[in-house]
């Protein structure tokens, strides 16, 4: 099985909203796709669709081979999904909540306790274990949230923003654990507010916008069509005027041309995030 | 066939643990309403009459423990799912796991089923204190039984087509505290106008209630009344798949 993920020609509607539209989407087997868009892009939509959870309007999609409308028993089998919000029972304690997912995803019981004790420990949450998950920290939740998800080892692991309010120290366990997971043959389908998060982690990544892909690609491969150097013109009103250039000697030849020498400019190589503005037209968190 | 009892079991799981955690402010808290009722109904407005050739006290423990089989099943299947759905938002959990609608509705609707008896149980404890039971037959487990599966699933139903907290709240306003009241179950049907008595005759817990009192007084069984509630009970099963196929668009 080559990719674990394709959508063909996928839409969703509500009512007259189109959430998106026409998704060509495929991502190879163990590998860490980033999904970045703006608020109200359509990730969640999308990943939604891809975990049984809503219908699509029309279009297909298979998850590890398995198509989502008429198999969604097996795509449940192989899915882990890390939703953007809390997902917890808070009338269990932390340990019943993972227990619980054991239980649904008919983990035997010898292996259940065993592996469940095993992510508590990963996840630094054992001494938390019989805690009611509300006492717990935000970065716990969210570290518990990936435990549970990795109980029944999925093949495809959707992560709907993993470290939204972690702490970078956390924030950087996590990108290892992500990174470990893929190594061992994990498809890792992740979204993020945090675009330097995809630059980091992924091996290719897909922009969202009002529903439509507008790129996809390498994080490196989508810079060179904006260009890997930027200048930032500071001063300019209130605004920052960012301007992009296909090598350093073009980009310096612009800055030694710019009439004013007041304005302070800073030049660097280009990153995600530039190309994501560049092609969404808004900064990312502005919605 | 094992793998779905268990898979049932995984759902009821969960609300059991809480369950056995809580048991004793459970029970107090389902209990408070029938008890007042039982004293304010039964000794104070009811004293000393009579219906249907019992004292209105034998007369009304029926049908204060059909309101609260009721009651405590629809509210408890009902709202723990609400709540999971909407405000825990855990539900997404459970159907994103290898587990059938079958399951996860049978599962969601038993911890009702099991509330709503063990209130009954607790309820009709208390009310020998009251007054001995004449003549219990084996048909009033059955109807009891019956009864909780019945408002269980039409619990299962409500949640997962509420939307809201109000839509829930509205359901119980409108719909479940009427019948409460109505259902034949503090007055005999026999003494309302006959266009009152037939609208008071679509309501189930109507029927539920004339199984709970004939077996409890010994009355001739109404039979039909019981296939009614049966025929109640399949309605609600079968809108809870359509309910929740609805609720994953």
């Amino acid at each position: 099985m080559e990719e674990a993920i394709v959508t063909r020609n996928l839409t969703k509607k509500y009512k007259d909203v189109c959430a998106v539209e026409n998704l060509n989407l495929s991502v190879n087997s163990g590998e860490i796709f980033g999904f970045l868009g703006p608020n109200g892009a359509g990730k969640t939509t999308t990943i939604r669709v891809l975990t049984t959870l809503t219908k699509p309007s029309s279009g297909s999609v298979w998850v590890s081979g398995f198509d989502v409308e008429k198999e969604p028993a097996k795509v449940k089998k192989v899915i882990g999904v890390v939703q953007q919000h809390l997902t917890f029972d808070l009338d269990l304690n932390l340990r019943e909540n993972m227990e619980l997912h054991a239980r649904l995803h008919h983990i035997p019981p010898n292996e259940r306790k065993q592996r469940i004790a095993e992510l508590l420990e990963f996840a630094g949450l054992t001494k938390q274990s019989e805690k009611m998950v509300d006492e717990l920290s935000g970065g716990m939740k969210k570290a518990a949230m990936i435990a549970r998800a990795l109980i029944h080892k999925p093949k495809v692991l959707f992560l709907d923003e993993p470290t939204v309010g972690l702490d970078v120290q956390l924030r950087r366990r996590m990108w290892d654990l992500i990174r470990s997971l893929s190594r061992n043959g994990t498809t890792v389908f992740l979204t993020t507010h945090y675009i330097e998060e995809a630059e980091a982690l992924c091996q290719r990544v897909g922009i969202v916008h009002n529903g439509h892909l507008i790129a996809l690609g390498k994080p490196t491969e989508l810079r060179q069509t904006v260009g890997m150097i930027t200048v930032e013109i500071l001063g300019d009103g209130a605004f920052t005027r960012y301007e992009h250039f296909a090598n350093r000697e073009t980009a310096t030849q612009y800055v030694q041309k710019l009439s004013s020498p007041t304005k302070s400019i800073i030049i660097r190589d280009s990153s995600l995030e530039d190309v994501f503005v560049e092609l969404t037209g808004k900064k990312v968190d502005e919605e | 066939m094992l793998q779905t009892l268990q898979d049932i079991y995984a759902v009821v799981w969960v609300d059991l643990r809480f369950l056995s955690r809580n048991l004793g402010k459970t029970l107090a808290l389902t209990l408070v309403a029938p008890i007042l009722y039982l004293l304010a109904f039964g000794y104070g407005l009811g004293r000393g009459a009579n219906i249907e050739g019992f004292s209105y006290l034998d007369f009304v423990i029926p049908g204060i423990l059909a309101l609260t089989a009721m009651t405590t099943s629809f509210n408890t299947s009902g709202l723990k799912l609400h709540v999971d759905r909407l405000f825990f938002k855990c539900f997404d959990e459970t159907l994103m796991a290898p587990v059938s609608a079958f399951s996860i509705i049978i599962g969601k609707a038993l911890i009702g089923v099991v509330r709503g008896l063990l209130s009954s149980a607790a309820l009709l404890l208390a009310c020998l204190v009251f007054s001995p039971l004449p003549s219990v037959s084996l048909l009033f487990p059955l109807s009891l039984v019956l009864t909780c599966f019945v408002f269980s699933f039409l619990g299962v139903v409500i949640a997962f087509l509420a939307k809201t907290h109000q839509d829930m709240t509205l359901f119980m306003s409108l719909v479940v505290l009427p019948m409460a009241f109505l259902s034949g179950t503090f007055f005999s049907l026999s003494q309302v106008p006959e266009t009152l008595s037939i609208i008071l005759f679509l309501s189930p817990l109507t029927h539920a209630c004339l199984c709970l009192r004939s077996s409890i007084l010994g009355q001739p069984f109404p039979w039909l009344s019981l296939l009614i509630l049966t025929a109640f009970g399949i309605v609600f099963f079968v809108l809870c798949f359509a309910a929740l196929k609805k609720s994953s668009k």
